[in-house]
C-alpha cells in the first residue's frame, strides 16, 4: 500500500529554494499528524552536496536523483526522473511548492498518473486520518476547502509562504540515496538564464510607496497617485496589469514578477490584492487599501482600509497630508 | 484555448450550499492571459501565415466568449459544450480540450498561464502530455522565424529563460506579452459568417471521477485586523486616514 510523503526540491547555481523548507514543514506536519514518513528528492547530475544538506533534517531519507539529462531543468527531463522516483516509492503524498518551475512540469507529471494536482494550497488540515486542502480560488476573494478522491499518489502544490521555512524540523542525519534514474528524450533546449537591464528604479529603499491597480481607470487618472506620492515624498508603484498596459514602466512593478518591497507606509489604490501583487509587498509597515470592492482581498493585510472610490478619497487625502505637514 | 470566467468586478455571493458561487446573474468575461494567448495567435498569423482556431470549453454562455474572439481576427471556433463545470478537475478538462483538438493536427497550441477563477494553472501543461507535445509555460515572447520555436520563459525574481523546441508544441502565455487589439465594427461584421463548430465531448471522459472536489467555500479568514475608516463616505475616511497616519501609525 502506498505510504509516506515525498517532498520535491528545487535548486540552481547550487542553493537549494527556500520554498523547499516551506515544503519540508508542510510535510513534516501533516506527517506527524498521518504518523508517516518524510523524504525528499532532488533531481540533477552531481548533486551529492545538496542532499548532504537535506540529511541535516528530521527526514526518512534524501534521494538524490542522478543523470546528466538533470543537470538543466526540463519539464521533460524533470517528469521523466520524478515519475520514476514516485514509481519506486510508492508514496501517498508528492507535496511540492508552487514555484514557477513546479507550474511548469508537475502538471504534465501528475497526468503521467491521470491526475490533476491540488495547486496552490494555503494550509492542509489533518481530520479522521484523512487530509483537507484549502485552495484560494476567484483570484483569493473566496477560499475553498478541497478533499482527494481515488488512489494514491496525491499531488498538491503549496503556496509560498504557506508554511515557514525555518520551522522544518532538523534531525540526527538521513540517509542520503542516489539512485541514477532512467530519463527519455528531452524536447527542450534551455538557454542560459539571465536578468533584464539592471531596473532604473529601485523601490526596495523607498519609504513610502503609493500604488495604482486597475482601478485607477485610464493613464490620465495616474496624475492623481502621482500627487499623493509627492505629498508623501514617497514613490509610485503599480501592480502588474498597469505595466502590462504600459501605463507605468515595469520597473515600478510590485510582486512576484515584480520587485518586493517593505515600505514603513504602503497605499495600494484600487488594487485588489491578487496573490501575485501580495508577495510583493505583505511586509510593508502599515498597509492602507483603497478599493471600491469591499471583498477585495487587498483589506485581509491591510491596517486601515476605505471602502469608497479612490477618485473621492485620494484628492481629500492628499490635501489633508499637505495641512498636515504643514 | 479560451476560458470564459466571473468578471473581475463582479461581486462573488457564495450559494446557499455553500459548495459554489451563485452564477445566475453574474457577469463573465474572457479570463484575461487566454485573450494575451488569443492576441499571440493573431500577431503570429500576420507574421507566418496560417489560420487561427479558437476553443472554449463551457455551457452555452461561453458564445460571447467566442465570437468576441471571432471579432479580433480568429478564422473559426469549436466550442467545446460542457454544462455542468462545477469539480471538473483540470486533468478532466485538459482530456476533453485533447479530444476537440487533436484531429486539427495544429503546429502551434496556446493557453492562458492560468485561470481568474479556480487558478488552478494546469490545464495546458496536461494538454501537453496528452497530445505529446513539448511545452513550456509563463512565456512573454515567442520566436517563430526559425527552425525550431523559440520562447522567453518567465522565471521568478526578474530573471528569464529562452527555450527552443521542436513543433508542434504547447504554450501558456503570460498576461502582457503584448497590447491586446480591440475588435473593429469590420471585424464583428466578419465573424458572423464564421464557422463555430460545436463538440459533444465524450460522456465517459467527462463523468470520470475528478479526483478531488471542493466541500465547502467560504470567505477567507483576515490574517490583520483592518480599521475601517469613513463608514461609506470616502471623504471622511480620507480625513480620517490621513488623521490615523499621522497620530496613530506616526508616519507623517
Amino acid at each position: 500500500m502506498s505510504q509516506g510523503i515525498l517532498v520535491f526540491v528545487e535548486h540552481r547555481d547550487g542553493v537549494i529554494n527556500k520554498t523547499a523548507f516551506e515544503a519540508i514543514a508542510a510535510a513534516q506536519s501533516l506527517g506527524g499528524e498521518l504518523a508517516q514518513v518524510v523524504t525528499v528528492v532532488l533531481l540533477g547530475s552531481n548533486v551529492g552536496a545538496l542532499a548532504e544538506q537535506l540529511a541535516g533534517y528530521q527526514l526518512a531519507k534524501v534521494i538524490s536523483a542522478d543523470n546528466p539529462k538533470l543537470a538543466d531543468y526540463t519539464p521533460d527531463g524533470y517528469t521523466d526522473g520524478l515519475e520514476r522516483v514516485i514509481r519506486d516509492l510508492d508514496p501517498q503524498f508528492v507535496l511540492m511548492p508552487h514555484t514557477y518551475l513546479v507550474r511548469d512540469f508537475a502538471p504534465k507529471l501528475a497526468a503521467r498518473f491521470g491526475k490533476s494536482l491540488i495547486s496552490d494550497c494555503v494550509r492542509a488540515k489533518v481530520a479522521n486520518g484523512s487530509v483537507t486542502f484549502t485552495r484560494r480560488i476567484f483570484l483569493g476573494k473566496i477560499d475553498a476547502d478541497v478533499v482527494a478522491d481515488g488512489q494514491a499518489p496525491i499531488f498538491a502544490t503549496f503556496q509560498s509562504g504557506a508554511y515557514r521555512g525555518d520551522q522544518a524540523v532538523r534531525g540526527s542525519g538521513a540517509a542520503v540515496e542516489t539512485v541514477s534514474v532512467e530519463v527519455g528524450e528531452v524536447r527542450m533546449k534551455p538557454e542560459a538564464p539571465f536578468q533584464e537591464v539592471k531596473q532604473a528604479v529601485d523601490l526596495s529603499k523607498a519609504d513610502v510607496i503609493v500604488a495604482i491597480g486597475r482601478g485607477i481607470k485610464s493613464k490620465d487618472n495616474i496624475a492623481l497617485a502621482e500627487k499623493l506620492a509627492e505629498a508623501l515624498g514617497g514613490d509610485l508603484a503599480a501592480s502588474r496589469p498597469i505595466c502590462d498596459a504600459e501605463w507605468l514602466p515595469i520597473d515600478r512593478q510590485i510582486g512576484s514578477s515584480g520587485q518586493t518591497v517593505a515600505p514603513k507606509l504602503y497605499i495600494a489604490l484600487g488594487i485588489s490584492g491578487a496573490i501575485q501583487h501580495l508577495v510583493g509587498m505583505k511586509n510593508s509597515g502599515t498597509i492602507v487599501a483603497i478599493n471600491k470592492d469591499p471583498e477585495a482581498p487587498i483589506f485581509d493585510i491591510a491596517d486601515y482600509g476605505i471602502v469608497g472610490d479612490l477618485f473621492e478619497v485620494v484628492p481629500t487625502l492628499t490635501e489633508e497630508i499637505k495641512k498636515i505637514k504643514g | 484555448m479560451m476560458k470564459q470566467v466571473p468578471s473581475k468586478d463582479a461581486i462573488l455571493r457564495i450559494n446557499k450550499e455553500s459548495t459554489w458561487i451563485e452564477e445566475g446573474d453574474l457577469s463573465f468575461e474572457v479570463n484575461e492571459s487566454d485573450g494575451y494567448a488569443l492576441e499571440e495567435g493573431l500577431r503570429l498569423k500576420e507574421k507566418h501565415g496560417g489560420e487561427v482556431v479558437v476553443c472554449s470549453l463551457g455551457p452555452q454562455r461561453v458564445k460571447a466568449v467566442i465570437k468576441d474572439a471571432l471579432a479580433r481576427g480568429a478564422d473559426r471556433a469549436i466550442h467545446v459544450v460542457v454544462d455542468q463545470l462545477t469539480n471538473l478537475s483540470p486533468y478532466g478538462a485538459a482530456s476533453v480540450l485533447a479530444a476537440a483538438v487533436r484531429a486539427e493536427q495544429p503546429d502551434l497550441v496556446m493557453t492562458g498561464l492560468q485561470s481568474d477563477d479556480n487558478g488552478f494553472a494546469q490545464t495546458g501543461a496536461i494538454m501537453a502530455e496528452l497530445l505529446g507535445f513539448p511545452h513550456a509555460t509563463i512565456v512573454i515572447e515567442v520566436d517563430a522565424s526559425g527552425p525550431e520555436l523559440r520562447v522567453k520563459r518567465e522565471l521568478e525574481s526578474g530573471w528569464y529563460q529562452w527555450y527552443s523546441m521542436p513543433t508542434p508544441a504547447l504554450l501558456t502565455i503570460q498576461s502582457g506579452i503584448s497590447q491586446i487589439r480591440y475588435a473593429s465594427l469590420k471585424g464583428i461584421m466578419a465573424a458572423k459568417k464564421k464557422e463555430i463548430k460545436d463538440v459533444m465531448p465524450d460522456s465517459e471522459a467527462i463523468g470520470r471521477p475528478s479526483q478531488q472536489h471542493i466541500e465547502r467555500v467560504y470567505l477567507p479568514q483576515k490574517s490583520k485586523q483592518t480599521q475601517f475608516l469613513g463608514d461609506g463616505n470616502a471623504k471622511a475616511g480620507a480625513v480620517a486616514l490621513a488623521e490615523k497616519l499621522h497620530s496613530e501609525a506616526r508616519i507623517i
